[in-house]
C-alpha cells in the first residue's frame, strides 16, 4: 500500500482548464481571452527589443554563474527600489528601506507573506479587495495569515463601488494589514482616481493599518511608469510606511525568469538593516538564493540609459495596443446595434477587463462562438487582436442582444 | 509619526557560510585561500562555467522560437523527465511502470522545501506538523530550516559523524533508526556527504534500507552531488536507486548547482516514486498547489540548459566529461593533500581525506585551531573543520598542508 492512499486530487486550476479547452477547440476563429500574457498584434508573444539587446551585452560579458547573495542581485533590487519609489524619494536617499529579489510577483509576495506572520504580531488579517487575484488568498493563507475582504469592484456599475471601499476600510480594525493593487487592478481593471486614492489614504493612516502594496503592471497600464506608481508615491509621500511586491514579468516581458522584487520602508537605515537580515533568514530555508538570469536583464535594462529609453518606448507602445484594442471593442460593439452601455471597457485598465457577461453568456461566448474567457466574464484584453476584434464585438452583441 | 511596527525586529545573524566568505573577500593578505563555500574552482581558483554550458547557452540565444513565456507550475516537461531519468537511471523499474512524478524546483533548496511542504500536509494523517524528522549529525545546516519552516515540530539528529574514528557511526545510525518513530522522516544523503564527505559503503546502505523497510520511515534524499562525488553518475546514485529496487516510495531532492555549475540559476528536481501512476498524480496534483503560492512557476533559462544537454548524445557526453573534469580535479587535490601532511610527519591519521568523497572534507580541525588558521594563516575554513577541496590549487597546497600542520601541532 502507499504512503499516499488518502491524497486528494488537488482541484483544477481554473484559468488553465480554460487553455486546455481552447487548445482543443478546431474552430478557427477561436480566441482565448484567458491568458495573462501579452500578445502581440498577430497573437504572438512577444520578446521586448530591450531584452533582446540586454540578453546580448549579458552573453558578451561572460559572467561566471556563482550564487548571487540571498537578497539578490544588487544592481537589479535597487533600480527596482529607484522605480517604483522615482529617483528623488526621500526614502532612497534615507537608505530607510530594504528591497530584496523575489521569484517574480508570487515570489515576493510569498516573502512578504512570511515576514508579516512571523514578525507583525498585531495582526494576522489580511485585507483584499473583492475581487482579487486568485492566488492571493491561498499565498496569504499558506504563510499563516487570515483573509478577509472590503468592498471594491460593483458589478452594478462595472466600475469601483468607491463608498463601499471606503465604508468598509473605515471599519477595519486597527493594524490589520491591507493589500491594494497599486495600478491595473486584477482581474477587474478597475482603479481608484488619483483623488479616491488620496481618500484611501488618509483613511488607512487614520485606522493605522499596513499597506501592502501589489504593483505587477507598472508601465504597463497607463504606458506611464511614473504614472502608474503614483499611488504607492503619494501613501509614502503620506508618511505610511508600505511594503510593496514588483514583478517584471508583464512590463518587461520576462514571464518565465521570474524577476521580482521585495521591499519594507523601514524607519530608519539600521532598522531596514534588521529587517533584511529577517528576509534572508525565510528566503534561505526556501530556496536559498534566487535565479540570477531575469534579474541581470531587467538591472541591464534599467541601469543602461539607452536601453532604459527603448524601455520605456516599449512598454508605452504595450499599454497603448491594449488601450486601442479597448477603444476598438466598443466602437466595435456600437457598430453591431449593441444597446448596452459598454463605456467600463474603456474606463477600466491594464491586461484585464471584467466585462459584466454573466455566466450563461460566457457560457455560450466559448460553446457558440469558441471565444474563451473565465467564468467571471473577465478577459485578457492583451489576446484581442485588430484581426479579431470585430469578431469578438460580433459574439458579445449575439450574446448580450 | 507613531513607532514603528517593525522596531522590535532583532538583527539576525548572518548565515555563516556566507560571512565566512564575505571575510575572506576583506582579507588583505595574499596568502588568502577560501576553503569555505561549497562552489567548484578550477587550479586557478576561478569559478568555471563548462564548456558545454557555454555552448547549449550559445545554441539558446541563437534559437530565435524562443521566447521568455511562463513554464507549466511544476517546470520544463523536458527538463523534469530528464532530470529524473538521470538520478533513477535508465532502466528504472520505477519509470518503466510510470510510478515517477517530478516537480522543477530553485535548486535543491527548493526541491527539498517542496517536498517538506508536502509531507508536512500529507504524510503521516494530514497536516502532521508532529511527525518527527531526522537530520545527520552532522549535516548541512539548511536541513533544519526547511523542515522547520515548512512546519515540522520535531526535528531530531541521527548519529552519523564518528568524530573519534573520523568515519561513520553506523551502529549510531542503525540504533537511532531502530528506536526511531514508526513513520518517521529521514533525510539521508545520496552521495558525498555533506559537511563530512563520508558515505555509507553499498553494504550499508542495505543494512540501513533493511532497517527503515521493517520500521516504516520514509527515505528523503539529498542528491546535490550527483557525478560530482566519483565521477561517475551511476555510482553515485546507487543508494537512491537501491531503496527504489527494494520497493520504496520515497522523494529524492536534485541540485544540479554542482555537477553543471549552474550555481546561480536555480535548477534543482524534485523527483517522487510512488507505488502506482495514480498515487504518483495525486501527490503531484498537490505539490502544484504548493508551488503555486512559493514560486508560482520555476526559471526557465537553467532548465532549458540541463534539457538540451540530457536529451543530446553527444552534449550528455560532454556533460559527463565535464564533470569528470571537476570530480577528478576534486580527487588530486585530496591525494595531495593527504600525501604532503604525511610527508610533514603531522599528528594523526590523514587517510580521511582520501576516503572522504566529493566536494568537502572534515579535517578533524577543532573550532581552535580552525580559529588559528583563519586569523593567522588566512585560511578561512568553517568552524566545524569542514573544508572545501576546491579551494586547493597546486600552488597553494604547500601553503595550506603546512598551516594545518602549524595548527595541530601549536594548538591542542
Amino acid at each position: 500500500s502507499s504512503w499516499w492512499s488518502h491524497v486528494e486530487m488537488g482541484p483544477p486550476d481554473p484559468i488553465l482548464g480554460v487553455t486546455e479547452a481552447y487548445k482543443r477547440d478546431t474552430n478557427s476563429k477561436k480566441m482565448n481571452l484567458g491568458v495573462g500574457a501579452y500578445r502581440d498584434d498577430n497573437g504572438k508573444p512577444y520578446v521586448l527589443n530591450c531584452v533582446r539587446k540586454a540578453e546580448a551585452m549579458i552573453a558578451s560579458k561572460k559572467m561566471d554563474k556563482e550564487y548571487l547573495p540571498i537578497g539578490g542581485l544588487a544592481d537589479f533590487t535597487r533600480a527596482s527600489a529607484e522605480l517604483a519609489l522615482g529617483e528623488n524619494s526621500e526614502v532612497l536617499k534615507s537608505g530607510r528601506y530594504v528591497t530584496v529579489q523575489g521569484i517574480s510577483g508570487t515570489g515576493s509576495l510569498r516573502i512578504g507573506a512570511n515576514f508579516l506572520q512571523r514578525f507583525f504580531k498585531a495582526s494576522r488579517d489580511v485585507y483584499l479587495p473583492k475581487p482579487s487575484w486568485g492566488n492571493h488568498t491561498p499565498i496569504f493563507r499558506d504563510a499563516g495569515m487570515q483573509l478577509q475582504a472590503y468592498r471594491y469592484y460593483d458589478p452594478k456599475t462595472c466600475s469601483l463601488d468607491f463608498s463601499g471601499a471606503m465604508d468598509d476600510i473605515s471599519k477595519i480594525p486597527e493594524k490589520s494589514i491591507i493589500l491594494l493593487h497599486a495600478c491595473a487592478h486584477n482581474p477587474t481593471g478597475v482603479d481608484p482616481r488619483q483623488e479616491q486614492w488620496k481618500e484611501m489614504a488618509a483613511m488607512v493612516k487614520k485606522r493605522n493599518l499596513l499597506v501592502y502594496f501589489d504593483m505587477a503592471y507598472q508601465g504597463f497600464a497607463s504606458g506611464d511608469i511614473n504614472r502608474d506608481a503614483w499611488a504607492v508615491r503619494h501613501f509614502i509621500e503620506q508618511g505610511i510606511n508600505i511594503v510593496l511586491s514588483q514583478s517584471f514579468a508583464k512590463n518587461m516581458g520576462l514571464y518565465g525568469e521570474r524577476a521580482g522584487a521585495f521591499t519594507v520602508i523601514c524607519s530608519d537605515a539600521d532598522e531596514a538593516k534588521r529587517v533584511e537580515s529577517q528576509l534572508k533568514i525565510l528566503i534561505r530555508p526556501m530556496y536559498s538564493n534566487p535565479p540570477v538570469n531575469g534579474a541581470r536583464i531587467a538591472s541591464m535594462i534599467l541601469n543602461t540609459p539607452d536601453l532604459r529609453k527603448e524601455w520605456l518606448t516599449e512598454v508605452k507602445g504595450m499599454a497603448d495596443r491594449i488601450i486601442s484594442m479597448r477603444t476598438q471593442l466598443v466602437s466595435n460593439l456600437k457598430k453591431e446595434g449593441s444597446s448596452h452601455n459598454w463605456q467600463h471597457i474603456t474606463d477600466q485598465i491594464g491586461m484585464f477587463c471584467f466585462t459584466g457577461l454573466k455566466p450563461e453568456q460566457v457560457e455560450r461566448l466559448i460553446k457558440e462562438f469558441s471565444v474563451y474567457m473565465t467564468k467571471d466574464g473577465r478577459i485578457s484584453v492583451a489576446g484581442v487582436t485588430s484581426g479579431n476584434v470585430g469578431y469578438l464585438a460580433h459574439a458579445i452583441h449575439q450574446v448580450t442582444k | 509619526m507613531a513607532a514603528s511596527i517593525f522596531a522590535a525586529v532583532p538583527r539576525a545573524p548572518p548565515v555563516a557560510v556566507f560571512k565566512l566568505t564575505a571575510d575572506f573577500r576583506e582579507d588583505g593578505d595574499s596568502r588568502k585561500v577560501n576553503l569555505g563555500v561549497g562552489a567548484y574552482r578550477t587550479d586557478e581558483g576561478q569559478p568555471w562555467v563548462l564548456p558545454v554550458v557555454k555552448k547549449v547557452e550559445q545554441m539558446i540565444a541563437n534559437d530565435n522560437s524562443l521566447n521568455h513565456e511562463y513554464l507549466p507550475i511544476l517546470g520544463l516537461p523536458e527538463f523534469r523527465a530528464n532530470a529524473s531519468r538521470i538520478a533513477l537511471g535508465d532502466d528504472s523499474p520505477a519509470i518503466k511502470e510510470n510510478r515517477i512524478g517530478s516537480v522543477q524546483s530553485l535548486g535543491g533548496t527548493g526541491a527539498l522545501r517542496i517536498g517538506a511542504e508536502f509531507l508536512r500536509r500529507w504524510y503521516n494523517g494530514n497536516n502532521n506538523t508532529a511527525t518527527p524528522v531526522y537530520v545527520s549529525a552532522p549535516s548541512w545546516e539548511n536541513h533544519n530550516s526547511v523542515f522547520m519552516d515548512a512546519g515540522f515540530k520535531d526535528i531530531r539528529t541521527y548519529h552519523y559523524w564518528d568524530a573519534a574514528k573520523r568515519g561513520l557511526d553506523l551502529q549510531g545510525l542503525l540504533n537511532d533508526m531502530e528506536h526511531a518513530p514508526e513513520f518517521s522522516v529521514f533525510i539521508l544523503h545520496a552521495c558525498a556527504h555533506n559537511p563530512t564527505g563520508t558515505d555509507p559503503t553499498p553494504e550499508q546502505w542495505k543494512q540501513i534500507a533493511a532497517v527503515m523497510k521493517r520500521r516504516n520511515l520514509f527515505p528523503f534524499f539529498d542528491s546535490a552531488y550527483q557525478g560530482f562525488a566519483s565521477g561517475s553518475l551511476d555510482k553515485d546514485a546507487w543508494a537512491v536507486r537501491y531503496f527504489v529496487s527494494e520497493g520504496f516510495e520515497l522523494f529524492c531532492a536534485q541540485s544540479f548547482s554542482k555537477n553543471f555549475g549552474l550555481y546561480n540559476e536555480r535548477v534543482g528536481n524534485l523527483t517522487v516514486v510512488g507505488k502506482d501512476a495514480d498515487n504518483v498524480q495525486r501527490v503531484l496534483s498537490q505539490m502544484e498547489k504548493i508551488v503555486r503560492t512559493t514560486w508560482s512557476n520555476p526559471p526557465s533559462q537553467g532548465a532549458r540548459i540541463v534539457a538540451t544537454t540530457l536529451s543530446s548524445p553527444q552534449l550528455f557526453d560532454e556533460w559527463k566529461s565535464n564533470v569528470k573534469t571537476m570530480a577528478d580535479r576534486v580527487l588530486l587535490m585530496r591525494s595531495e593533500l593527504r600525501s604532503r601532511l604525511e610527508a610533514l610527519g603531522t599528528p594523526g591519521t590523514w587517510n580521511h581525506i582520501t576516503e572522504q568523497i566529493g566536494m568537502f572534507s572534515f579535517t578533524g580541525l577543532n573550532p581552535k585551531q580552525v580559529e588559528y588558521m583563519i586569523k593567522e594563516k588566512h585560511i578561512y575554513l568553517m568552524a566545524s573543520g569542514r573544508i572545501n577541496m576546491c579551494g586547493l590549487t597546486t600552488k597553494n597546497l604547500d601553503y595550506v598542508a603546512k598551516s594545518i600542520h602549524e595548527a595541530v601541532t601549536k594548538i591542542q
